[in-house]
């Protein structure tokens, strides 16, 4: 009981909660204007956390996230363009329903059903976490090999796109996590001499590139012309709605738990979860042919589904260190740099803190009820803000940003590089969250293996010496393995069915 | 700017061959079978035989016609019209510039010219394009340099604003 309290302390502070304040409205705006991400909000706020507390640090980026996420319905909705990739799945359906002079209900749906979402999204949070890091504290090596293995598998199995171009996107990030001394033997790898490559790739300048920059760089390839103001009625959001969640209420209950499952799978985040959770929807809905047609309820669906996934993915990111998506993976860095290393041990020395993260999940996820109208009523304006004003404003940012992490402007030479990359990467076909995920897990990755090697005296099957560590070892080879048994069979087949 | 998948797996098999042979001469732990050499190999490895797959299937991709994909490289829209050209070198232009010559210039008038110059490519006007670097730039100054007490490069102006 005392840590609760001493949690609500953290929270209901007048600086955390103005901070919080500050961040939605943050998140509102960004999240609002397509082109500008919900990660790439997260990755603009680095600077600023780098100055706070953990708790109001915290705070801002799930704030300004749960807002963005939401945020990005609204010029789905009303102009047809996702704000956020998170809101790309059911963008169509939601312009189809505002063709219909259903503009209203769909934002009100949107809105509901992401607060419903992040909520139950913070309750799988805060009920999970707990319990899966007092499993966990007892951990060695193996299992952190065998989790890392995990992690990364996944990031390359779940992620859009050919598996073969996420796997080259992988290693890339593993190399990457490789540049500087090496964590066994001291000795320099890739540094060719520079004393600023010893200490590493800075991990927040690389996602401030690869999320900023690269957004930078994709608009200026291709302006796209400033949209024409919506010009619908926006004041009567929550009319109607009550009937509309009672008789979907079992859609947001499978979003909100799609979501969390998704988003605790590494490398997949709140984009995928919404996909599926539509998908999902149509698949079963028991009027599947208005879908397309401006019809609700696959809105609900995959309205709470993204909104739910953002919390899922802390859960891997709190107890293991592991990121659920590129947000949570800016997050890692955050604790990092706050010294509150991600893992078991926060939930038994600082359980106060981990409390604390819970409250702000929910407190975010409440306020996005009222700011979400008030930004549902401004989109008009929101929306007017001339684009090629905030890019150049947004890259001298960047610049600010990336130098303020080592006050050297060797930050803004990694931003630049793996801005471009990112954006070389993403114009043929291969994802970015892979490489995030190499970058974050290659040195955890490589001292587990590396210290499991020297207990287990060289012996490979140590690593499968103890029943955790065996179980999570054969669930890694499953995943390789069956997709190539798949492939092998099916390249088998064809022959004889030609 | 897409590349047949033959260039880039190109690109990642040279790449790892170098990145590989230098690993090899990193030295060995003591008594260990292992040393810091194992995983930059064993990442090269894997990208050297992603890359020959992509060769195979980008040139298997090229040979198929019709579909689009005849072409080693393709620029994207950018590279059409001279405008986005220029600006798609603007921006690492700028950068390296401003990695460059921050420590002597300073961060003001290089932050002003920057944001002056991307705003008036971007289409502001040339008047508006410097009244908002001008205001962005000493708000940045400001924040960074005043609240978050950010040593921004203060160069040939001194901290004006700091």
């Amino acid at each position: 009981m005392d840590t609760i309290l001493q949690a609500f302390a953290l929270v209901f502070d007048f600086k955390v909660l103005g901070v919080m304040l500050a961040s939605a409205l943050f998140g509102l705006f960004v999240g609002s204007i397509p082109g500008l991400t919900a990660t790439m909000a997260a990755a603009l706020l680095i600077p600023f956390t780098f100055f706070m507390d953990p708790v109001p640090a915290i705070a801002a980026i799930v704030t300004t996230v749960a807002m963005a996420i939401f945020a990005g319905d609204i010029p789905g909705a009303l102009l047809r363009i996702p704000g956020t990739p998170a809101s790309a799945a059911y963008c169509d359906e939601a312009y189809a329903m505002t063709r219909k002079g259903k503009a209203e209900t769909a934002l009100g749906i949107s809105l509901v059903c992401s607060a419903i979402g992040g909520i139950f999204g913070s309750l799988i949070l805060a009920m999970t976490a707990p319990a899966l890091a007092e499993f966990a504290i007892k951990f060695s090596s193996f299992e952190y090999f065998w989790l890392a293995c995990l992690g990364l598998s996944c990031a390359v199995v779940v992620s859009s796109g050919s598996t073969l171009k996420s796997f080259v996107s992988l290693l890339l990030g593993l190399f990457i996590a490789t540049i500087g001394i090496d964590i066994t033997a001291g000795h320099p790898r890739f540094t060719f001499g520079s004393v600023e490559m010893m200490g590493g790739i800075s991990f927040i300048p690389a996602m401030i590139g690869m999320f900023a920059i690269s957004e930078v760089m994709r608009f200026i390839a291709s302006p796209e012309n400033q949209q024409a103001a919506p010009q619908q009625a926006t004041k009567h959001v929550f009319r109607g709605l009550g009937g509309i969640l009672s008789k979907y209420k079992l859609n947001v209950a499978r979003g909100g738990f799609i979501g969390a499952v998704v988003g605790i799978l590494p490398g997949a985040g709140s984009d995928i979860a919404a996909w599926i959770a539509f998908a999902m929807s149509k698949r079963f809905s028991k009027e599947p042919e208005k879908f397309g047609t401006g019809h609700p309820e696959g809105l609900v669906d995959a309205g709470t589904a993204n909104n739910a996934g953002l919390a899922g993915a802390w859960i891997p990111a709190l107890v293991f260190g592991i990121p659920g998506d590129s947000i949570t993976a800016i997050v890692i860095g955050v604790l990092y740099m706050k010294g509150m290393n991600p893992g078991p041990t926060v939930f038994m020395n600082q359980p106060e803190l981990i409390q604390a993260v819970f409250i702000v999940f929910f407190l975010a996820n409440l306020a996005l009820l009222p700011l979400g109208f008030l930004a549902i009523r401004l989109s008009r304006n929101i929306l007017r803000v001339p684009r090629h004003v905030l890019i150049p404003i947004i890259l001298m940012f960047c610049v600010v940003g990336a130098f303020a992490i080592n006050n050297t402007v060797f930050g803004i030479s990694v931003m630049l590089f793996m801005g471009v990359l990112a954006y070389i990467m993403e114009s043929n076909g291969f994802p970015v969250a892979p490489t995030i995920l190499g970058i974050v897990l290659g040195s955890m990755l490589e001292s587990n293996f590396m210290s499991s090697m020297i207990k287990a005296d060289g012996e490979f099957s140590g690593f499968f010496s103890r029943p955790i560590a065996a179980t999570l070892g054969v669930i890694v080879i499953l995943i390789w393995v069956i997709p190539l048994v798949r492939l092998i069979i099916n390249q088998l087949r064809k022959p004889r069915l030609a | 700017m897409r590349l047949n998948d033959a260039v880039i797996g190109l690109v990642l098999v040279i790449f790892a061959l170098a990145e590989i042979t230098y690993s090899t001469t990193f030295p060995s732990l003591h008594g260990q079978k292992f040393g810091p050499s194992l995983f930059p190999i064993l990442i090269g490895c894997g990208l050297a035989l992603c890359g020959l797959i992509l060769i195979v299937r980008g040139v298997i991709s090229r040979r198929t016609p019709d579909n689009g994909d005849n072409e080693w490289v393709v620029l994207g829209d950018w590279a059409q019209s001279p405008t986005t050209r220029i600006n798609m070198m603007l921006v690492p232009g700028l950068l390296i510039a401003y990695i460059l010559l921050s420590d002597t210039i300073g961060f003001l008038p290089l932050a002003f010219l920057i944001l002056a110059t991307l705003l008036y490519r971007l289409g502001s006007s040339f008047l508006s394009a410097a009244i908002i670097a001008i205001v962005t730039t000493v708000l940045l100054q400001l924040l960074f340099a005043r609240v978050l007490l950010v040593p921004l490069p203060a160069g040939i102006t001194g901290n004006l604003f700091g």
